[in-house]
């Protein structure tokens, strides 16, 4: 599709970041990439950590499945599995899953409100290096002689020097703050930019919407990541100061960790999910060649679900004896969030109905999303009534609904937003046979996987464990999701393989080639270093909608 | 961008806005996620409260005078690095100085003070981090706000530093008005850990 | 109801006695909470079909090679009565399912009475350990018991006339456990510092399994559950032996003697012995659980042997070493604890 409009072209192709650094040798690039502070690029470095992590994370959750594929069998002992399912959860959470939203978010916020980077780029930089370091911090405690063996919700008094002998409970607590202090550097930039320096006539009421579910991911980053820093903190002065915050011997508390930690933990999964949101929020209107249906509406349950979401974290704890009352209560809150989600989604609908839709790998990935996400949302309101919950917590079925979630959702969504920007990174357009390659055998083998488990969790199979006994009826519903997670592999080789060799391989994509509407599209591919020649101004939602359609502009209507 | 053609609709004109600059809005949520943090401390003291088997307890081991003057130093400081802000802006540089030296010495008196009272809880009440909940939860909540008045403190010495006889520009007096946010901050938070730690858990007899 | 909850899906393993499903109740507990489940099943079942359908109609309807139209499609910016609509809508499903939570919820949150004679009703304290469980039976229908064992949970059948509930009190030794058995109601958490408790009851005869459902350490796979529920007189039966102490009997003198010198009595309590451990479980009374080491193996001479022998195979990481007795004090200890009915 080619582009309506004239665009400014800022500079020579030869100027061009990617052809430069063509011309450049090894140890320059290396030094170059390591000392940069463009926010493009440190984009690029968080997801392409993100993706070697998700390999990593990956290749362990495989190794899981493999043991469980038979009731009884000896693939691995207890140890190397409890320590399997710690490091996976937590590499998946903190060092696939929120790097890849930062980093997407670090290279397209800026271009989509038209500014030249980050407010903060050094912090940026140091946001970077200091998420990386806690990964690696944590996957150094495998050195010392085994990783932490404690789930990654690592509840207390486990994580006590009692239970928890070795250093790789320190390492791991170390290294979630190391990481979470980049996390928040990553939240206060994303503020100070969103807030602070959208182009002229870009009101807070006109950004993208992507930008807008970054803003409030990031303001719930504000709030959700330094109540685990101090909880970490309290860890690390038990096991090295001889503190007794979580020691209940003498007066230590297991329980105020359980809700130190969720009052984290469950901003952190909207976390995961809202940029996804406004991943799919862009994509859809271009895909479907409409306007975003009932932009208010969506911005304002954006807001709902940030700020409910504050106030549910205790459904994760249904079964520690609250009281009733309690439960209630946040048996009503979590079911709340369905109504904002939902509004979300009837809109996502709307936006399709009477469109045009193009099923380019973008939307089907976009499809992926829609068609999963509601199922894990279903399964998180049969969790949230409390008393059903007593039944299915810490079984094999929360895994299925925080898989559904976690791939149906965040990586379904995160694919679709791969797909449609790698252009705009690139220059080049991904293999769109590979894409559906990837996309079909991730969403069946993705449906084989976990699909299963929500059957061996009404069984009555509990999570996290390394092996069972014949009988119960869970060897058919286990083998089948080791077979989907093999079913997975290849799905995410050949997303490897398509982002590497779409380098060079990928058709030229031009700068607009999904004939686009917010302004990072009017800018050339990849972007120059300064993004754009001249900051543009603003009249819409979509100014290249605009630009595209100077008889009958956006401005009108909103 | 564009011009329009003629026949085109014209869009309205772009009003500007006024809202505070990116830096002001980092310092600003960065403080925020203080809050969260702090916040979490205090919940946990609270939480912990009278709940020790063994002592010392609040009542026993703290006292007030010494407490009540270094807080009495760091709320003055920030009125005075209000003042200090305020010569910035009428360009009186030396009074600036001056005045924010002086923050930066009240900040210290306060830190001495706790070092004082950190002696004595050790020598003579032998309460440490390990000795019982109150240790645990005391020393990590008042020694991470006394982490921030150091910074606070590092802070002001690196403006002194940069300012001393050199022109003023437009760039540093927003620099200096962040450090004063973050001074306001910290003894914000200083009055909620004195409310909760030496007058809260003191007098709640355990 | 019941009869779509134990549908097809299920089905395989009903009737057997390793089930494990909740959608197999069998206490009124665990069926009230099967009604709450498939309440929410079909809500949510019916949101799934209606969005769903509405996603792939339009995805149908309106995809690219089958809309052919030049330019843009309409542009819709959205519509103020919808949006109410399909607020209000969710939200009144919302009302819905807090509504039966509630009622579910102070269906089966029962809290503790006090022991009375006549009330037919069975106090058992509940200890987690890593990685068995330990059981102080309190009292029965006002009688003080007061003895402790470990491992398998006996408690009587309730009949259609009269109901004999269980209410466990959870506690923990060491780390967080959580006590399902999914037949007979949802879990609890076993919170060291904290106390729980937990009503079980149930017409149904015979075994229950469950299941350790909180992480707490290497062997939380294999920290199983097993309760067993006994015919009144059965159950008079097993309290009346349980309660006395350990036999004597002279033919194993030699083995206990021999168990007594070892540390094995560090850990292990044999009530009438100088035994008085209580690190680990009871011991009194070996002989009349079916299996050793919470559940994991039979109960048998051979497996016994091996256990005492060298557990560390068997329950590889568990907190009782091998001692590297010799053949000998080996085979005397274990007659010993053969003896232990
Ligand atoms: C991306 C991450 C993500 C997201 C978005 C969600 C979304 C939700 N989650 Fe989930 N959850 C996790 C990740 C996530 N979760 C993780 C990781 C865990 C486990 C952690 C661990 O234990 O290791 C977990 C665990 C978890 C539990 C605890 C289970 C337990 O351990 O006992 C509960 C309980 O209430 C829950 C509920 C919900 C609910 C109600 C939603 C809602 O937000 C869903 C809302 C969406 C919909 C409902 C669908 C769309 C709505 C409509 C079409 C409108 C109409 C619908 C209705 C009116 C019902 N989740
Ligand atoms: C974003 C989050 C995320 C993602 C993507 C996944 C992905 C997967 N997860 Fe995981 N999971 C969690 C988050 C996630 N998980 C969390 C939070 C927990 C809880 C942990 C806890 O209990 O503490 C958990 C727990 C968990 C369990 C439960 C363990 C237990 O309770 O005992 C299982 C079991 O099957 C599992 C399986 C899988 C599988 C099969 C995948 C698959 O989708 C993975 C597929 C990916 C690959 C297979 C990549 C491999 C790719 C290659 C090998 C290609 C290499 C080629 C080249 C480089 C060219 N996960
Ligand atoms: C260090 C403490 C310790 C010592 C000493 C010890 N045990 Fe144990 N024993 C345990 C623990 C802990 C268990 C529970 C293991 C589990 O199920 O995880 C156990 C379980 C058992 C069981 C199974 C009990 C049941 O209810 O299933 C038997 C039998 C047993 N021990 C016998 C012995 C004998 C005989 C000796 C001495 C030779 C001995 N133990 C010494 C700690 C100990
Ligand atoms: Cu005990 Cu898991
Ligand atoms: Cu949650």
């Amino acid at each position: 599709m080619s582009s309506l409009v004239e665009q400014p072209r800022g500079i020579e192709l030869a100027d061009r970041p990617a052809d430069v650094a063509m011309n450049m040798g090894w140890t320059a690039q290396a030094h170059e990439w390591a000392t940069t502070v463009d926010h493009k690029k440190i984009g690029i470095m968080y997801v392409v950590m993100s993706i070697v992590f998700l390999v990593i994370g990956g290749i362990e959750a495989i190794l899981m499945r493999w043991q469980l594929f038979y009731p009884r069998s000896k693939v691995l002992d207890q140890d190397t599995f409890n320590q399997l399912f710690t490091m996976h959860g937590t590499t998946m959470v903190f060092f696939v899953g929120m790097p890849i939203l930062i980093g997407i978010g670090n290279y397209f916020v800026p271009l989509m409100i038209g500014a030249r980077d980050m407010a903060f780029p050094r912090l940026n930089a140091f946001g970077f290096w200091v998420t990386l370091f806690g990964g690696v911090m944590v996957y150094m405690s495998y050195i010392t002689g085994g990783a932490p063996a404690v789930g990654w919700f690592a509840y207390a008094p486990l994580t006590s020097n009692t239970f928890s002998r070795g250093a790789a409970t320190d390492f791991w607590a170390l290294g979630l703050i190391v990481s979470g202090i980049g996390t928040i550097a990553g939240g206060v930039n994303f503020i100070a930019t969103i807030l602070g320096m959208r182009a002229p006539g870009m009101t807070l009421r006109k950004v993208p919407f992507f930008v807008w579910t970054m803003l409030w991911t990031s303001f719930q980053i504000l709030l959700a990541i330094p109540p685990l820093t101090a909880a970490l903190t309290m860890i690390i002065f038990d096991r090295q100061l001889g503190a007794h915050f979580f020691d209940v011997p003498n007066g230590g508390s297991a329980y105020l960790w359980q809700h130190l930690f969720w009052f984290f933990g469950h901003p952190e999964v909207y976390i995961l999910i809202l940029p996804v949101f406004g991943m799919v929020s862009e994509i859809i209107p271009v895909f479907s060649r409409k306007v975003l249906f009932g932009y208010e509406f969506m911005a304002a349950a954006t807001m709902g679900i940030a700020f409910i979401s504050l106030s549910v974290w205790a459904h994760h704890m249904f079964c520690v004896g609250m009281g009733r009352m309690p439960d209630l209560f946040f048996a009503v809150a979590t079911f709340l969030v369905s109504i904002p989600t939902g509004i979300k989604f009837f809109n996502w609908l709307a936006t399709m109905y009477g469109g045009r839709i193009w099923f380019a790998s973008p939307m089907l990935f976009s499809f992926g999303f829609l068609s999963m996400f509601l199922i894990g949302g279903l399964t998180g309101i049969m969790l949230g009534a409390a008393p059903f919950d007593f039944q299915l917590s810490d079984s094999y079925f929360v895994v299925g609904h925080f898989h559904w979630v976690l791939i149906g959702g965040t990586l379904f969504g995160t694919f679709a937003g791969i797909h449609y920007w790698y252009p705009k990174v690139t220059g080049r357009m991904l293999s769109e046979r590979l894409a559906r390659w990837q996309f079909w055998l991730l969403y069946i083998g993705f449906i084989l996987t976990f699909g299963p488990m929500h059957i061996s969790g009404v069984l009555g199979m509990p999570r996290r464990i390394y092996t069972y006994d014949a009988g119960h009826g869970w060897e058919i519903w286990n083998q089948l999701s080791t077979l989907g997670a093999l079913i997975q592999v290849p799905s995410y080789a050949i997303l490897v393989y398509n982002l590497i060799t779409s380098l060079w391989k990928g058709k030229p994509a031009g700068d607009d080639p999904w004939d686009a509407w917010t302004l990072e599209w009017m800018t050339t591919s990849p972007p120059p270093s300064y993004n754009f020649e001249e900051v543009p101004t603003v009249h819409s939602r979509r100014p290249l909608w605009d630009l595209k359609h100077p008889e009958d502009p956006d401005w009108q209507y909103e | 961008m564009t011009q329009p053609a003629s026949d085109l609709p014209v869009p309205p004109p772009i009003a500007p806005e006024r809202m505070l600059k990116p830096a002001q809005w980092g310092m600003a949520s960065f403080l925020l996620s203080e809050v969260a943090f702090f916040c979490t401390l205090i919940a946990t003291y609270v939480a912990f409260m009278g709940k020790d088997t063994v002592g010392p307890t609040p009542a026993q081991a703290l006292s007030l005078p010494l407490v009540i003057a270094t807080t009495i130093c760091l709320l003055s400081s920030s009125v005075v690095i209000h003042f200090a802000e305020r010569s910035l802006h009428r360009g009186e540089q030396k009074r600036f100085l001056f005045l924010l030296a002086g923050t930066a010495a009240l900040g210290i008196v306060f830190l001495l003070g706790t070092a004082i009272e950190w002696r004595t809880l050790i020598v003579d009440h032998h309460l440490t981090i390990g000795r019982n909940l109150f240790g645990s939860t005391y020393y990590t909540l008042v020694g991470f706000h006394g982490l921030h008045v150091t910074v606070g403190i590092v802070a002001m010495l690196i403006v002194l530093v940069l300012a001393i006889g050199r022109e003023l520009t437009e760039k540093f007096r927003n620099g200096v008005e962040l450090v004063a946010w973050y001074w306001h901050f910290v003894d914000a938070v200083w009055i909620v850990v004195f409310l909760v730690v030496y007058v809260a858990s003191r007098s709640s007899g355990a | 109801m019941d009869v779509i909850g134990q549908c097809a899906l299920l089905a395989a393993v009903r009737g057997s006695p390793g089930n494990m499903s909740i959608f197999a109740p069998a206490s009124p507990g665990a069926h009230s909470i099967v009604d709450l489940a498939i309440l929410t099943f079909v809500v949510t079942g019916l949101i799934f079909v209606v969005v769903e359908g509405v996603l792939l109609y339009s995805v149908w309807r309106f995809r690219q090679p089958r809309v052919e139209q030049t330019g843009e499609p309409p542009q819709v910016y959205g519509s103020m009565p919808i949006e109410v609509a399909w607020t209000a809508a969710p939200t009144l499903i919302v009302f819905f399912l807090v509504l039966v939570t509630t009622r579910t919820l102070w269906d089966v949150e029962k809290t503790q009475p006090k022991s009375k004679p006549g009330d037919n009703t069975l106090f058992v304290n509940v200890i987690g350990h890593q990685w068995w469980w330990e059981y102080v039976y309190e009292s029965y229908d006002g009688r003080i018991l007061g003895f402790v064992t470990a491992n398998e949970l006996h408690m009587p059948v309730s009949d259609d006339d009269t109901m004999r509930p269980v209410y466990l009190t959870l506690k923990s030794a060491d780390v967080c456990h959580s006590y399902w058995v999914p037949r007979l109601a949802g879990k609890v958490d076993l919170i060291p510092g904290r106390v729980n408790s937990l009503m079980l009851e149930t017409k149904e005869p015979g075994l229950q399994l469950g299941q350790c459902a909180e992480f707490c350490g290497a062997q939380h796979a294999n920290m199983l559950l097993r309760v067993n529920v006994d015919t009144p007189e059965e159950f008079e039966r097993w309290l009346a032996n349980e309660s006395k102490a350990a036999l004597e009997e002279s033919a194993v003198a030699d083995g206990r003697a021999k168990f007594l010198a070892q540390s094995c009595v560090n850990c292990h309590a044999v009530r009438g012995t100088p035994a008085r451990g209580t690190y680990a479980p009871d011991l009194t009374h070996l002989m009349s659980r079916q299996t050793l080491a919470s559940g994991i193996i039979e109960n048998t001479p051979e497996t016994l042997a091996d256990w005492v022998r060298d557990p560390q195979p068997i329950k590889p990481g568990c907190l009782m070493p091998a001692f590297g007795l010799t053949e000998r004090d080996q085979q005397l200890i274990v007659r010993y604890l053969l003896s232990l009915r």
